[in-house]
This record gives C-alpha cells, structure tokens and sequence, in this order.
C-alpha cells in the first residue's frame, strides 16, 4: 500500500533549540497512525510542522507531492487538515458559521456544503442543537466536537488531531475516540497525536513513540500496547 | 438647527471613513493613516476630470502598480514560484492600470458626469490594496505599534508623491446634485441628504455583508483568530486584500460626497482621516455602530465650536478624546485585563 503522507528526516527548531530532530514517519492511505510521548516531546510541534505552521528541513511526501514550498493554505486546499490543540474556533461566531467557513476549501460546491452540515449535525447532534450559539460559550467537549466537526467541513483526506482528548471528561474522551474510529471507515486517514496512550493505540493501526524529539520506538498498534516499555512508561504499568 | 444638520453632513463623512479605518483595523491590525489622503484624492481626482484635466491619481496609481509588482515578483522568485508570475501582471499591473487608461482616454472628451463619477471610483479602489502590498504584507505579522510607524511613513511618503501629482491647488467638484428640499422650516440640500443617506447604506451593507456572505465572514474570522483562519485554508493575505479593497471605496464614497462641500488641497485627508480615527476610537475601534456614531458625534461638536470660534474647532474635537480615553479605560481596564490573561 502507498503512503499518503510521508515524512524524512524533519528538523523543527525554535531559534536554536531543535524540538524535533529527525523524525521520519509514513501514513498509509486509509489508517490511523499515532504519535504517543511525554509532555514536551515535540508532538505538537511536529503536527504543526507537517502543516505548514511552522517551518522545518527535511522532506514532507503527500501523495506523491514534495510539499516543501507550500504553505498552510495550500495544504489544506490539497486535503490535509489540521486540528490543533488550542482548537483555535472562532470564539465571535455562531457555530453554523464556524462550520461553513470550514467548508472554505469546498466553497464553489454548494452540495458539499450542505451534505457537509449534514453529516456533521448527525454526528454530532449537539453542535445542530447549539448551531446558533457563540463557539466562545461552547463547553470544552462541545469545543473539540466543533473543531473536529470545523476540519470535517473541509472533506480531508488525512486529519491530523492534536490532543483530541486532552481536559475531556472520560465519556466524551470515548464519543471522540468513537468518532475517530468511525472516519477511518468512510476512508479518511488520521494522524493522531495523543497522550492519552491506551485510547490512542486502541483505535489505531500503527504507532510511534516520540521522545525529546526524536522517535524511539515504533511498530503495529497493538504490539505496542502490549511492549512492556510502552506498557511501563505510558500505560500505567498494568496491561 | 443649521448647525446640526451641517455637524450631521460631516460626521456622516467621517463616519464612512471611520468605518473604514475599523475594517482594515480588525482584518489586519494595521491603523491605515493614509486613509484620509484617499478621500482627498478622490475628490480632486474628480475635480480635474470635471475640467477636462488628467487627475495625478493616474501617474499614483500607476507608480504603486509598479512597485507592487515587483514586490510580488520578488517574492515569488524568491519563493521559486516563477509560474505564478503571469497571474501577478494581471492582478499587480493590468488590473490597476486598466482605471488609468479609461480615465486618461476620457480626460478630454465630454462625457456624462455618472461615467466620471465611476471612474473616479475605479481609480481609488486599487489604492489601498497596492499600498497593502507593498507596504504591510511582508511584515503582516508585526506588532501593531510597527505596523502603526510603517503607517505614518507611508502617509508622509504618499503626502509628497500627491504633492508631485495633484499639485499644490486646491479644487472643488460641482455637487451631485442641486435640488434643495423644504421640509417645514428647515432647508436641506441635496448633497446632504446624499452623505447621510450614503452613510447610513455603508453601514447597511457593511452589516449584510459581515452577517450574510461568505466573504464576509471570512473576513470575520480572519479578524477573530488569524491561525484558525489558515488552517481551514483562508489567507489572511487575501483577507486583507479585501478588506482594503473595501476601505478605499469607502473612502472614494466619501471623497465624492464632501468634495463639493469643502476645497480640499492635496494634503488635507490627513485631518479627515484623524477626525474619523478619534470617531473610531469613541467606538473602541472595534465596533462598526460605535464608530459611525463616535465620527457623528465628532461631526456635530466640531459644527459647533466652528461657529462659536472656528479657530478652536480642531483644538476643542482632540481635546474631546482625552476624557473619552479616560473613560473608556476606567470602564474597559478590567476587560483588557482578562483578554491578555487568555492570551
């Protein structure tokens, strides 16, 4: 099978601090690939790199297409969607409107629009029951359902989730996971970024482990849940 | 009763460009201080077509094209994007340089006063957008102090260039229109009711535009989180684009109504466009509806003290910012607080 994004050898650094040094990691179409570590290993920086947030040397592969020189907008006009961690809505704006202006890459298609907000608002039920409301007044939950319902929008053809579940409360951490499982089978790929490592190597297929900077380990899903240095440092030591 | 239809006229002036300086404020962070000078050009741009003479906005226009283009060339080659190039000749040089052409081809001839009223229009739009270009996109990420500095420079640089292609005279546009309206005692002018009814359709429009369509909502969004603008694929660029876009028709709107009322010589947009800014400021220079109401309350006091002593009309409108400042931070203090903790 062929990789839908391919990463060699990338370097971020802030100044002269290099938060990642190295990495190379490949997501074969229609995954879900996981990026598990510690606080601070560079997961986020590596996310926002592959997005074109941040600059970095190496060589980003999607779909065939060497990625270097594009920018943030180009990459989600080619179907690569990033949700951040900071979620980063529209705090002034109704919901709706967070979700249209997330269909902008689909905007000369007004079916897509309208099969977009549909599927969305089955999704999700609650974000169609507070579709008028402000997202600043959205609770933490309903926050992360509108920005993942905000990237689906756009149709991607690969997520890339930061902390999806980070400060969720258990039941919605499970809505989210649920979800995520259920996109791999419409067929979109995922990259996940998680600390939560159980949840995260549950639903997918394959995982690394990333630690200052650089991966450390890495194999299918669930050989790693079941490694005991996975199992001794990021799941609490029982399996 | 005079006086504050007369304060009315003119706050309705300096509520469009107010609203204009609060559109480009929010989509680029950028206090546009070069936007009085637009009103200005615009006014005698149409002054000089109106005596069958070239306006100097061509020769401007002209001048900013070129230099937008070759920052936009440079940047691209820069960037190893040769292909794009012909895209930028066509939005950089063609588009801006197509008014000029009209206008220099009907300088001459007699034609009816809605086409030069267009062309006027046509000539200031692409303005605001070029100087955008030149000036703010390469540093779009600046503090807003910088980007403020960068502002007054473009100001004084553009006053000189105006100076070299209006020339020092002054000119006055005939009015839109002479009818004269009686109602009960009171007389109004046509061009009166003209600026206001101006004013209150930008706002209108603004409004509709914000709140209905898609663009507008971009431009939102844009405003409200520049990151989470990009990663659903909008950019802040083109955003901003717009929204200068839009500014300098506001302020080419404006241009043509206050002309006919007031001489305006080359410079004299700066003191507009100050006026308007205190406007905007009374309204926190975050919201459309206070800053239009903020320009007619500017508008009416300085109808006002110019007849009690017209030399203290300036003296009396910025002296009047100084307690709204105080009030406005005695009663926003704690907000701005609580924002920059978020932040």
């Amino acid at each position: 099978m062929s990789a839908l994004l391919e990463a060699r050898d990338v370097h971020v650094a802030y100044g002269r601090v290099e938060a990642v040094r190295g990495v190379s990691l490949s997501l074969p179409a229609g995954q879900i690939v996981t990026v598990i570590g510690p606080n601070g290993a560079g997961k986020t920086t590596l996310l926002a790199a592959l997005a074109g947030l941040l600059p970095s040397r190496g060589q980003v592969i999607y779909d065939g297409r060497d990625l270097a020189g594009t920018d943030v907008e180009d990459r989600v006009e080619a179907g690569l969607c990033l949700v951040p961690e900071s979620r980063e809505l529209f705090a002034d704006m109704s919901v709706e409107d967070n979700l249209l202006l997330g269909g902008w890459r689909m905007r000369r298609d007004k079916a897509a629009i309208a099969s977009g907000f549909a599927e969305v608002y089955e999704r999700f039920p609650r974000l169609a029951e507070r579709r008028r409301q402000l997202a600043g007044t959205l609770s933490g939950g309903e926050r992360q359902m509108l920005a993942l319902g905000r990237a689906l929008m756009g149709k991607p053809r690969l997520l890339m989730l930061d902390e999806p579940s980070l400060g969720l409360a258990p039941l919605i951490v499970r809505e989210i996971f649920h979800t995520i499982a259920d996109l791999r089978g419409t067929g979109v790929s995922i990259l996940l970024v998680e600390q939560n490592a159980r949840a995260a190597l549950e639903s997918a297929d394959y995982g690394y482990v990333l630690e200052t900077g650089e991966i450390t380990l890495s194999g299918p899903a669930d050989e790693l849940l079941h490694d005991p240095r996975v199992a001794a440092t990021y799941l609490g030591g029982h399996t | 009763m005079l006086l504050a239809q007369d304060g009315i006229a003119t706050g309705a002036i300096y509520a469009l460009v107010a609203l204009g300086i609060v559109l480009v404020f929010l989509v680029t962070r950028v206090i546009f201080v070069p936007f009085g000078d637009l009103v200005a050009y615009a006014s005698l741009s149409l002054a000089a077509l109106e005596e069958n003479r070239r306006p100097g906005l061509i020769w401007l226009v002209l001048l900013l094209a070129g230099l937008a283009f070759l920052t936009e060339a440079l940047t691209l080659l820069r960037a190893g994007h040769a292909r794009l190039l012909p895209r930028a000749v066509l939005l950089y040089l063609l588009l801006p340089a197509l008014p000029c052409a009209v206008a220099y081809v009907i300088t001459p001839m007699d034609v009816p006063d809605l086409l030069r009223i267009v062309v006027t229009l046509a000539l200031v739009l692409p303005t605001a957008p070029l100087l955008y270009r030149i000036a703010f996109r390469p540093i779009a990420d600046a503090p807003v102090l910088v980007l403020l500095i960068v502002a007054v420079v473009v100001h004084f640089a553009m006053t000189g260039i105006a100076l070299l292609c209006f020339g020092p005279e002054g000119a006055r546009p005939r009015p839109l229109t002479g009818a004269i309206f009686e109602i009960g005692d009171i007389i109004v002018s046509g061009q009166t009711l003209l600026m206001l009814g101006a004013a209150v359709a930008a706002s209108i429009g603004l409004l509709v535009f914000f709140a209905r369509t898609l663009t507008g909502r971009a431009l939102r969004a844009t405003a409200i989180n520049r990151v989470g603008a990009r990663i659903v694929g909008i950019r802040p660029g083109e955003a901003g684009t717009t929204a200068f876009l839009l500014a300098a028709l506001l302020a080419g709107l404006s241009g043509l109504l206050i002309g006919p009322v007031t001489t305006l010589v080359y410079d004299s947009g700066f003191v507009i466009g100050l006026k308007s800014f205190v406007g905007a400021i009374i309204g926190g220079l975050v919201s459309y509806p206070g800053a239009a109401l903020g320009a007619v309350a500017i508008g009416l006091l300085e109808s006002f003290t110019a007849f009690y002593d017209s030399a203290f009309k300036e003296v009396v409108v910025f002296a009047g910012l100084v307690p709204v400042l105080i009030i406005r931070s005695l009663l926003q203090g704690q907000a701005v607080e609580d924002a920059e903790e978020e932040l």
